[in-house]
């Protein structure tokens, strides 16, 4: 890469009280791509989404967003540079409309450019079309999942952080959701920093990918190179073709 | 022949088990009255605290838990599951009960009633003697409550249609009806201690509902706020003489100061912990009313508070050149400033639901709402948490403190008793009952948990029945808790559980479809 990388996490360390839940990562995401990160269960992918947004904090290294070093920045002012996440368990609002949801993804710019971007999310998921005025938290999984991405990308954001946007939900509409992301990357050029236990899904969608265990990344690629390689083949591949 | 017996067996087998549930019920009622009902404590002539046994109230109290009960078991449960199927025939469920009981028939025989007693009910009781007479009041009761309920139940439509311009415009005349009804001096209760009293409370609920229902974090100690700005006009109206004009808004900002400065140090804090540490400022402040005797005169009070003019051009107080009597050459009487006071109150209660309803449509109200669903979700959307949370606390104490001050100016006085813990619970349970939330329901929780302790005031009539140390305001927190406990397992949600939405896309028609389809979140 000849320029600076959009994402630049250098060395991070976070702590649950005593528990090291990351252990020097070393992750970086430029301009226009798609980054993947798979692990297990409890491996840190997770934690990191969330240390990149400042809860928790790193306990030590760098974490630039954009040449901005945002490693101590309050969680809302690092959303205020365009980061947008759609977080494990969605988070969705529960007792808000779709509409409302959709409208609280686009609090950055107090609306300004909410009926033009709704469309668009209308178009990538035509079902939350359909749900406008339902409460968030009687919709399906899938049709929640669209909601949260569709909320981060109300944001305008420049990178989209994903958190196994996969999880619990049946192949067609991880089929669904996993073109539309690719969609936005091809036309729209947004760059996406994605987080599975889904490594074959994910590894397919991506340009490059990295594999976390236990806190530590322990390898990196191009998305095609992890594929193909076979330990992550055995650890996280193996019988487990969603 | 066989499905006969079976019919005979199974109704046996519904007696026997009505005999058992009766059974039950009445080991449980004589368990929890035992020492409610069943022993009264009293003082005998030498002064000393002697337990009097009331077996035979105690065995009437257990002889009906059980007979209601069997009842229920035998009659009431097996007619309502054979209404319920009957009824799905004719596709009229829910309303099939209410038709019959709200049938015209029926209304003649109740609008017959409640003129006749209307017209000839004193001099009725005043022939039956006052135990038969305590009864025609009632029953007079009784018919005017279901003609109106009448009228409600068949307006339904109309009346949840327009329940806003309907409520308000109820409201705007209902001083003038009174008045015209029970003349100047009549109209006081009515005016005063029924409406004046049920908006305080409105105002209460309401602020507290920015607070609790829509930011989501439970406040146990609102009537500091309250508190804090009724002392506001009570110390700076006695001591510098300022209009209530200029110290309306001076308590609402003092008020909203305290929220901020109770906000900071809870920022941290929700669900429960919140709760505690928001009840002991309450108290605190209460103590610091009680304790700062030089400022606020203790337990005492502060008495003498001035009264609200009309804006300086028209007073209410008898001596002054501008009295309103004067001023109009009509007769002197208390009640202009009651219905003057009922004004102003309802004007500050609009001003509130005004501001709560924008708000709920500006990205700040918006953050409340989203703030009380998930906090971690707000901050990643770029929200500053800390901010919203204490506006949310200084608009709601703002309305408390507005509050406090029309009280402090309508009473005339203001002492620590009247903000007491009891006073936040009330204030609370109003919300809850009301859902949270929803100002509608609000209002006709505050309206009916408000007027119906000032209605039980009323009911003396009930000293006939239950002997003359029967004091039925007493009862009030008996009334609130049957409410809360009907409410909480008919409607959990309070009495509008649903929350109403604030966006619309411009093309409303096309979601019309789904827009019925609805669940209750
Ligand atoms: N709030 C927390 N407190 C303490 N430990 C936590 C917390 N969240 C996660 N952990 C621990 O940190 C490790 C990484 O968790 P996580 O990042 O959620 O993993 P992943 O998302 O890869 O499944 C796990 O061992 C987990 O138990
Ligand atoms: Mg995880």
């Amino acid at each position: 890469m000849s320029t600076a990388p959009l994402l630049d996490v250098r060395n991070v360390e976070t702590f649950y009280g005593n528990i090291q839940a990351l252990n020097g990562v070393n992750v970086s995401v430029s301009e226009g791509e798609i980054v993947a990160l798979i692990g297990a269960n409890g491996a840190g992918k997770s934690t990191l989404m969330m240390t990149i947004f400042g809860t928790p904090r790193a306990s030590s290294g760098t974490i630039s967003f954009a040449g901005t070093n945002i490693t101590q920045l309050p969680t809302h002012e690092i959303a205020r540079l365009r980061i947008a996440q759609s977080p494990e368990g969605r988070r969705i609002f529960p007792r808000m409309t779709v509409l409302e949801n959709l409208q609280m993804g686009a609090s950055l710019d107090k609306l300004k450019y909410f009926d033009e971007d709704v469309e668009k999310v209308f178009t990538l998921f035509p079902r939350l079309k359909e749900r406008l005025t339902q409460r968030g938290g009687t919709l399906s999984g899938g049709e929640q999942q669209m909601l949260s991405i569709g909320r981060a990308l109300m944001a305008r954001p420049k990178l989209l952080l994903l958190d196994e946007p996969s999880l619990g939900l049946a192949p067609l509409i991880v089929k669904q959701i996993f073109d539309a992301i690719r969609e936005l990357n091809r036309t729209e050029g947004l760059t996406v920093f994605l987080v599975e236990q889904n490594a074959f899904a994910a590894l397919k969608l991506a340009h490059r990918g990295y594999v976390l265990v236990n806190g530590r990344v322990t390898m990196s690629g191009s998305g095609k190179e992890l594929l193909a390689d076979p330990e992550v083949r055995a650890a996280y591949l193996e019988g487990g073709r969603h | 022949m066989a499905m006969a017996e079976t019919k005979k067996s199974a109704g046996s087998a519904t007696v026997a088990a009505g005999l058992r549930e009766a059974f039950y019920a009445a080991v449980i009622a004589f368990f929890m009255f035992v020492l409610l009902v069943g022993v009264k404590t009293d003082q005998n002539i030498h002064n000393e605290l002697v337990l009097v046994p009331r077996p035979y109230l105690l065995a009437t109290v257990v002889l009906i838990a059980a007979a209601v009960r069997f009842l229920q078991v035998v009659y009431l449960t097996p007619f309502l599951v054979a209404q319920k199927t009957v009824d799905a025939g004719t596709g009229q469920l829910p309303t099939a009960f209410a038709l019959r009981f709200f049938s015209k028939p029926n209304l003649v025989i109740g609008l017959v009633m409640a003129a006749g007693l209307l017209l000839f009910g004193n001099s009725l009781q005043a022939a039956v003697g006052p135990y038969w007479g305590a009864y025609v009041g009632l029953l007079r009761a009784a018919a005017i409550i279901y003609v109106i309920a009448w009228v409600i139940f068949y307006f339904r439509s109309f009346i949840s249609a327009h329940s806003y311009s309907l409520g308000f415009t109820i409201l705007l005349v209902y001083p003038v009806v009174m008045v015209s009804l029970f003349g100047f001096q009549g109209s006081l209760k009515w005016v005063d201690n029924f409406g004046i009293q049920i908006l305080i409370y409105v105002m209460l609920a309401w602020g507290l509902n920015i607070v609790v229902g829509l930011a989501g974090l439970l406040d146990l100690g609102y009537v500091a706020f309250y508190a804090v700005g009724a002392y506001s006009y009570a110390l700076l109206g006695t001591q510098f003489g300022w209009s209530f004009w200029i110290l309306l808004p001076v308590a609402g900002i003092m008020a909203a100061m305290w929220g901020v400065i109770l906000g900071f140090p809870v920022l941290r804090l929700r669900g429960d912990y919140l709760a505690i540490v928001t009840l002991a400022f309450g108290e605190i402040i209460r103590l610091v009313l009680i304790n700062w005797r030089e400022v606020t005169n203790g337990a005492a009070g502060i008495s003498g508070i001035p009264k609200v003019s009309f804006f300086g051009v028209i007073s209410f107080n008898v001596s002054d050149p501008n009295y309103i009597s004067k001023v109009f050459g009509i007769a002197q009487s208390g009640a202009y400033y009651k219905i003057f006071l009922y004004y102003l109150i309802l004007a500050l209660c609009v001003l509130t639901g005004y501001v709560t309803i924008r708000l709920r449509r500006l990205p700040v109200g918006r953050a409340w709402e989203a703030l009380r669903e998930d906090e971690i979700a707000c901050r990643s959307l770029g929200i500053n948490t800390t901010t919203t949370k204490l506006t949310a606390f200084a608009i709601g104490a703002m309305f408390g403190g507005f509050a406090g001050s029309f009280f402090a100016a309508r009473q005339g006085f203001v002492s620590p008793e009247s903000f007491i813990f009891l006073e936040s619970a009330i204030i609370l349970a109003i919300v809850v009952l009301g859902g949270m939330g929803s100002l509608g329901g609000i209002a006709v929780a505050a309206a009916v948990m408000v007027g119906g302790t000032e209605i039980l005031r009323e009911m003396q009539f009930l000293k006939q029945i239950f002997g003359p140390d029967f004091t039925p305001e007493l009862y009030r927190m008996l009334l609130f808790g049957a409410a809360m406990v009907i409410v909480m397992v008919w409607k959990p949600r309070g009495f509008v559980g649903s929350r109403e939405p604030t966006a619309f896309l411009k093309e409303r028609k096309a979601v019309a479809g789904s827009f019925t389809k609805e669940g209750h979140g």
